[in-house]
């Protein structure tokens, strides 16, 4: 991996671990942002982890933007021999997929994607060599997959599924983003899959939509006192699921009687890229278990 | 006692309340939020007297009409957007008294694109994270987080005694709004080695034109060349097309540029990162300016270095020192 670094204007740095995603660069760009908040520096203002980057924001009145660069790239080193061991969550996510909501908004946008005579879900299935949408979903919902980032919008998680490279499903993005996305849409694009938390703008193709809010501006769903529920690390695990569980957990969370299923569990890299199937059987125990 | 408060008749196009911003939580997909022009909300504010950081009104291309429940001092500051008291056309740039009862409008937009309005004590609707201002997009902060409507009464803070009627920033302190030859400052960076050198240099030689879809969230720009990438293998995870990324972080003022075809410069309620690559960042001295920007108006992009970008963050930050030895 080759680490690259680089000023945004005159208030960033911005670290890219790798040029390729992998739980390694992840691992990395982790430990890095950890070792920035441990140091306590004067004058950065957000420490900003994401997939195999990361970006810090500084005062440049307060640290001269060359030497916080070189005290960055000072933690590089160690940050390569941390234990990639973390404590970490698994939590359920109910997904109706191909839904009218995502449908609809998909066709108004037809004239920005790469095959308009397709919808996202064919489009993805086809070019990443799946025999039907069934299958593609299936796959979707088979192995779970890790939060590396949140952002984008307000705690928006994007995601890696746990599987090995040549099963991971790739899509392009939209050839221009769109304006409107539903909220709770799942997306894909690249190799990252997401939960987009709020209704917005989104360059990523549209699978379907989760019943269960993630982010609460107003602090009322109860699973989402903290705003939010996802931070890097956590694990998430789809489940497909009809119209009608849909509308029912809808109702549920609206009557406040609906509780996300999460579990803990810890996750090492090294135990999951020597047995990747085995160490997600493990965490499906947890969730199940 | 009746509370200090206006009322809503209308709100404008997009009129949120605004102070210096929400900085801390862009790691988790919050970005800082503020005013667009922040010069501008902290001159409004040194004229009746608030703080720096006092929550007020940011009204994009058409102004609010707003009822005073309360006497108030009122200031109205950055874009050409004439205010009127009962109908009577008061001055830009300088604190003037308002009376309970009396109606607060605009006169048409005629330059710069948005206009902030103070008025001594601040707007007192609650802190969100540590701030007063409007993320609409996560509907977070502000007025039960989103635009003012017609109806809405707002609530304003307990004024301090400094403020007073008259008070002016001269016309060297201002900050004009251009309507013409703007040159937004960039320092190429981030993503930058991903195009041609004829596409670097095509970029700084185009001109630009600010697409209709501008927003506190991003600027579109159009009208230059399509961008020309170096040719490589797509990197695990980033997407076929050559402007996508392993998703990463965006700085505030990064342009990112998806397809090479319509620039895009990230705001102050700038989506926190996403796959597009990113040919550099626009100087923090500058962000105002893109603020200010209509639909249509053509703009230049230049290139300069890290320390051309430290001299001209060091100016702006002596020009804002000197504000209040400006005013009477």
């Amino acid at each position: 991996m080759q680490t690259r670094y680089s000023f945004g204007g005159d208030e960033h740095i911005f670290v890219e671990v790798a040029e390729e995603m992998s739980l390694e660069a992840f691992f990395k760009s982790l430990s890095m942002t950890n070792a920035v908040r441990e140091a306590n520096i004067a004058g950065v203002t957000e420490i900003c982890p994401a997939n195999a980057s990361f970006q810090i924001k500084f005062d440049p009145d307060i640290i001269a933007p060359q030497d916080l660069m070189a005290e960055l790239k000072s933690f590089e080193a160690a940050a390569e021999s941390t234990e990639k061991t973390i404590a970490t969550r698994i939590i359920e996510i109910p997904v109706l997929y191909d839904d009218p909501w995502t449908n609809e908004t998909l066709m108004r946008f037809r004239e920005r994607h790469q095959d308009p005579n397709s919808t996202d879900l064919q489009y993805a299935a086809r070019v990443n060599n799946y025999e039907s949408v069934a299958s593609f979903i299936a796959a979707h919902a088979a192995a779970p997959w890790f939060v590396s980032m949140v952002g984008f919008v307000a705690g928006l998680p994007f995601t890696y599924q746990l599987v090995e490279r040549a099963k991971q499903i790739e899509v392009p993005k939209y050839l221009r983003p769109r304006t409107d996305t539903p909220r709770l849409t799942i997306g894909h694009g690249g190799c990252f899959g997401c939960i987009y938390s709020v209704r917005g703008a989104g360059g990523y193709q549209m699978f379907g939509v989760t019943p269960m809010p993630i982010y609460d501006p107003a602090g009322k769903i109860s699973y989402l006192k903290d705003l939010m529920i996802f931070r890097p690390g956590d694990i998430i695990k789809f489940r497909s699921i009809d119209r009608a569980e849909y509308d029912a957990t809808v109702a549920a969370i609206d009557e406040g009687r609906f509780e996300p299923r999460i579990a803990s569990a810890p996750f090492s890299l090294d135990a999951f890229t020597a047995d990747p199937d085995g160490t997600n059987a493990k965490l499906l125990e947890a969730l199940n278990g | 006692m009746v509370e200090r408060s206006f009322e809503v008749v209308k709100p404008g196009l997009a009129t949120t309340v605004q102070d210096l911003g929400r900085p801390g939580y862009y790691h988790l997909g919050l970005p800082l939020s503020g005013a667009m022009d922040r010069f501008a909300l902290i001159a409004a504010n040194c004229l009746v007297g608030n703080p720096d950081g006092a929550a007020g009104l940011e009204a994009v291309f058409l102004g609010p009409e707003l009822r005073f429940s309360a006497d108030a001092l009122v200031a109205i500051t950055g874009a050409e957007l004439p205010p009127k008291l009962d109908g009577v056309e008061q001055p830009l740039w300088t604190a003037f008294s308002v009376k309970a009862g009396q109606v607060l409008s605009f006169a048409f937009l005629k330059a710069g694109a948005r206009a902030y309005i103070a008025i001594h004590g601040g707007i007192d609707v609650p802190e969100v994270l540590g701030s007063r201002s409007t993320y609409a997009l996560g509907a977070l902060g502000g007025f039960e987080g989103r635009a003012l409507k017609a109806g809405d009464v707002v609530p304003l803070g307990a004024p301090t005694a400094r403020g007073h009627e008259g008070a002016t920033l001269p016309v060297s302190g201002r900050r004009p709004v251009q309507a013409s030859g703007v040159e937004i400052r960039v320092v190429p960076g981030l993503y930058w080695h991903r195009i041609t050198e004829e596409a670097q240099a095509g970029f700084f030689e185009d001109s630009w034109k600010v697409a209709p879809e501008a927003d506190r969230i991003g600027y579109r720009f159009r009208g230059g060349r399509k961008l020309d990438f170096v040719p490589r293998k797509q990197p695990f995870g980033a997407g076929s097309d050559p402007s996508n990324i392993v998703d990463s972080c965006y700085p505030y003022g990064s342009i990112q540029v998806p397809g090479g075809t319509e620039p895009i410069v990230l705001h102050r309620d700038a989506v926190s990162g996403g796959g597009y690559f990113m040919i550099g960042t626009v100087i923090s001295a500058d962000m105002d300016l893109i603020g200010q920007l209509q639909p249509h108006q053509p703009v230049r992009f230049a290139a300069v270095t890290l320390e051309a970008a430290l001299k001209a963050r060091a100016a702006e930050t002596m020009r804002l020192k000197q504000m209040d030895l400006l005013l009477p």
